[in-house]
C-alpha cells in the first residue's frame, strides 16, 4: 500500500517543493482557499472522524469547531515538541515529508481564521527547525504563504520556535505559556485553548501528524479516509516502535492492525527469538499490558487498546521481552516523570519525588515488600489529583507494573 | 558588549517573530543566541535580555533555571549528552554509556582535561530507534548521532580536537 504521510518512502526527493507540487502538494489548499469556505474545511474534518495523534485522541474538526468567532486574533500552533520516551514519528515527517505538515496547518490555519502559525518544536530538534525554516521561505517565496495567497485576501505566516528541554512543553498549555515566553507550567483548564489560548486569544493546538493528515482527507474526501482504519479510530497511524525487536522504527499502517502483525511482520519479531513478556503501547505514559496470544491479536485502534488494559495514547509501542525486570522499567519511568515534573502541583512534584526514592531501594534489592506496598499506595494516591496529565501518566506504569508482574517486585525484595 | 550590538541581525529577525506587545516571547531564542559562543549564559546576558524584553532579571533566570538545554555554567565546549531513557536502556544505552565513561576517563557530569567535551545522560531525545544515540550541544547548535559506538564516538571527539586545533 502507498504510504497518506510517510510519502517519502515511495516518492525520491519529496521534500522538494517542485516534487511535492508535481505530486498533488498544496493543491488542498490551493482548493480550500479559493473554492471552500473555512466551516466548509472544518466540516470536512470533522466528517472524516480524524483525531488528534498527540495521544488524546481528540476529535480533530470539533476542535477547530470550538474556536471562539467573538474574539481576535486567532492563532494556530502546531506542537512539534515530541517527547514522549518511544515516539519519533514527528520528526520524520518534518525531516523527510515537511511540505505535507507544513501545508496541514496552512489548511488549519485558514479553516479557523489564522493568520499566524507557530510551530513549537523540542530545543533537542535544533537542526529540524532551520530545516523547517528553509521550507518555509521557500513557500513564501512561491506565493503559498504570505500575503494575498493564491490571488484571494488571505494570509498567512508560519514561525518555528523552539522549545529547550522540557517533556511539560508537550502538554498543550504548558506549551502556550513557553510560547509566551514563561516557565513551561501548565494552566489550569477550563478555560481550554480555542477560547484562551496564545496571549489569551482563540488558539487551535493540534500535533504534527495530526496536521499532516489534512491535505489527503481534503484532496480525496472524508468518505475515502473514512473507510480506512476501524469504525471508532478512522484512518491510518505512525506506530513508533521501539524496544526489544529486531527492527524498530515507524511504521504507518491502518488503525486496526494488531499488535502481532507491528511486532512479527513489520518489527521482524523479538531479538534472540525470545517471547514478548509486555507491551506499552504508549511509551513511558503507558499502563503495561501482560501479553498473551488474545493481545497480540488485538487490533491497535483506540477503543480496543483500552479492551487489554491499557491505552493507544501516541502509539508508540515499547517492546519488552522476557529478560527484562519490570521493576527495572518503572525505576526508569520514575526517573524520567521525576525529573520532568514541572513543580506546580503538589501531588506530582511530591509524589514522584517519593515514587523515585523508592524505586530506587527496590531496584538496588534493599527494599521490602512494604516499600512495594508503599509505591503502590503513593502511585495510586497521586490518581486524580494532579493538575495535568503528567502527573496522572506517571502513575500508570507503577500501579499497572506492580499489579500484574508481582513477581518481579517478589523476587527483588526481601521479606 | 550587548547581544543586540553582537548580533543585530539575529536579533532583530528574532523579535520579528512575535506581537510587539508580546516580545517577552523572544527570552528563548534570545537565550541560545546569548550562549551561543561561551555555551552557558552569563549575568551579563540575563541582565540585558531582560532589559530588551521589559521583564526582570528574575525572569530570566527563571527560564534558564527551568529548561535544560540553557546553563548557567561553564563546561567542556561540546556537551555530549547520553540518552539513557527506557527504550534507549532497552538497546543498551546504559552499557554504551558506562563504556564511553571507562574510554575517557571521566564520570557523567565530568569534562576531559583538554576541556573539550562534558559528559552528560539525558532524558528521551526521540531516536528510539537508533539508540545508543547521544546529542551534542556547542556553538554550531545540536546535533544528533545515532546509531552510536564507543568507538565510533571516540573518531567524532578526535575529529572535534582537530577542528579546535584548525581554528587555531
Amino acid at each position: 500500500m502507498e504510504h497518506i504521510l510517510l510519502r517519502h518512502r515511495d516518492i525520491p526527493d519529496f521534500n522538494k517543493l517542485n516534487v511535492y507540487k508535481k505530486n498533488g502538494g498544496f493543491a488542498a489548499f490551493k482548493k480550500a482557499v479559493t473554492k471552500m469556505e473555512p466551516t466548509e474545511v472544518t466540516a470536512e474534518v470533522t466528517k472524516s472522524g480524524l483525531r488528534g495523534r498527540g495521544g488524546a485522541g481528540f476529535p480533530t474538526g470539533m476542535k477547530w469547531s470550538f474556536i471562539d468567532k467573538n474574539n481576535w486574533p486567532h492563532y494556530v500552533v502546531a506542537n512539534a515538541d515530541e517527547s514522549e520516551p518511544g515516539t519519533f514519528k514527528d520528526r520524520e515527517i518534518m525531516e523527510s515529508n515537511p511540505f505535507q505538515f507544513l501545508e496541514g496547518l496552512a489548511i488549519a490555519s485558514y479553516a479557523v481564521g489564522a493568520n499566524v502559525a507557530y510551530i513549537y518544536l523540542r530545543g533537542e530538534f535544533w537542526q529540524v527547525a532551520a530545516f523547517l525554516d528553509e521550507k518555509i521561505a521557500e513557500m513564501e517565496e512561491a506565493g503559498i504563504l504570505g500575503d494575498s495567497i493564491f490571488g484571494t485576501d488571505y494570509s498567512l505566516k508560519i514561525y518555528t520556535h523552539l522549545g529547550a528541554g522540557a517533556y511539560i512543553c508537550g502538554e498543550e498549555t504548558a506549551l502556550l505559556e513557553s510560547l509566551e515566553g514563561k516557565r513551561g507550567q501548565p494552566r489550569v483548564r477550563p478555560p481550554f485553548p480555542p477560547s484562551y489560548g496564545l496571549y489569551g486569544k482563540p488558539t487551535i493546538i493540534n500535533n504534527v501528524e495530526t496536521f499532516t493528515n489534512v491535505p489527503p482527507i481534503l484532496s480525496n474526501g472524508a468518505d475515502w479516509y473514512k473507510s480506512i482504519g476501524t469504525a471508532d479510530s478512522a484512518g491510518v497511524k505512525i506506530f513508533s516502535l521501539s524496544g526489544r525487536v529486531r527492527k524498530p522504527g515507524n511504521y504507518e499502517l491502518p488503525f486496526g492492525t494488531t499488535f502481532r502483525q507491528l511486532i512479527y511482520e513489520h518489527g521482524m519479531g523479538v531479538q534472540d527469538g525470545r517471547s514478548v513478556k509486555a507491551i506499552m503501547p504508549a511509551g513511558a505514559s503507558s499502563s503495561l499490558i501482560v501479553v498473551d496470544d488474545k493481545v497480540l491479536d488485538t487490533p491497535m485502534d483506540y477503543s480496543s487498546v483500552r479492551t487489554v488494559g491499557s491505552d493507544l495514547g501516541s502509539a508508540s509501542v515499547i517492546v519488552l521481552d522476557d529478560t527484562v525486570d519490570i521493576d527495572w522499567v518503572i525505576n526508569k519511568t520514575i526517573h524520567f516523570f521525576k525529573h520532568e515534573s514541572c513543580g506546580k502541583c503538589t501531588p506530582c512534584r511530591e509524589g514522584n519525588y517519593w515514587m523515585r526514592n523508592l524505586t530506587d531501594r527496590i531496584h538496588e534489592g534493599k527494599g521490602s515488600g512494604d516499600d512495594v506496598k508503599l509505591l503502590l499506595n503513593v502511585a495510586k494516591q497521586m490518581q486524580g489529583k494532579c493538575l495535568c496529565a503528567l502527573g496522572e501518566f506517571s502513575t500508570m506504569a507503577v500501579v499497572t507494573g506492580i499489579e500484574r508482574f508481582p513477581q518481579d517486585f517478589k523476587k527483588k525484595t526481601k521479606a | 558588549m550587548s547581544l543586540e550590538k553582537k548580533y543585530p541581525k539575529e536579533v532583530k529577525q528574532i523579535l520579528a517573530k512575535y506581537p510587539p506587545e508580546h516580545k517577552r516571547s523572544a527570552v528563548m531564542p534570545l537565550l541560545y543566541l546569548a550562549q551561543r559562543e561561551e555555551g552557558y549564559v552569563n549575568k551579563d546576558a540575563m541582565k540585558d535580555i531582560a532589559s530588551l524584553l521589559d521583564i526582570t532579571e528574575t525572569d530570566v533566570a527563571s527560564i534558564v533555571g527551568f529548561y535544560t538545554l540553557y546553563h548557567d555554567k561553564k563546561a567542556g565546549k561540546y556537551r555530549m549528552q547520553v540518552c539513557t531513557d527506557l527504550p534507549c536502556a532497552l538497546r543498551g544505552a546504559d552499557e554504551f554509556l558506562n563504556n564511553l565513561c571507562g574510554n575517557l576517563g571521566i564520570k557523567v557530569g565530568e569534562t576531559t582535561e583538554d576541556g573539550l567535551v562534558t559528559l552528560e545522560e539525558v532524558m528521551c531525545l526521540a531516536s528510539c530507534d537508533r539508540a545508543p544515540m547521544f546529542q551534542t550541544q556547542g556553538p554550531d547548535g545540536i546535533k544528533y548521532h545515532e546509531y552510536m559506538t564507543v568507538d565510533r564516538t571516540m573518531e567524532l571527539i578526535e575529529a572535534l580536537k582537530q577542528t579546535e586545533k584548525e581554528a587555531k
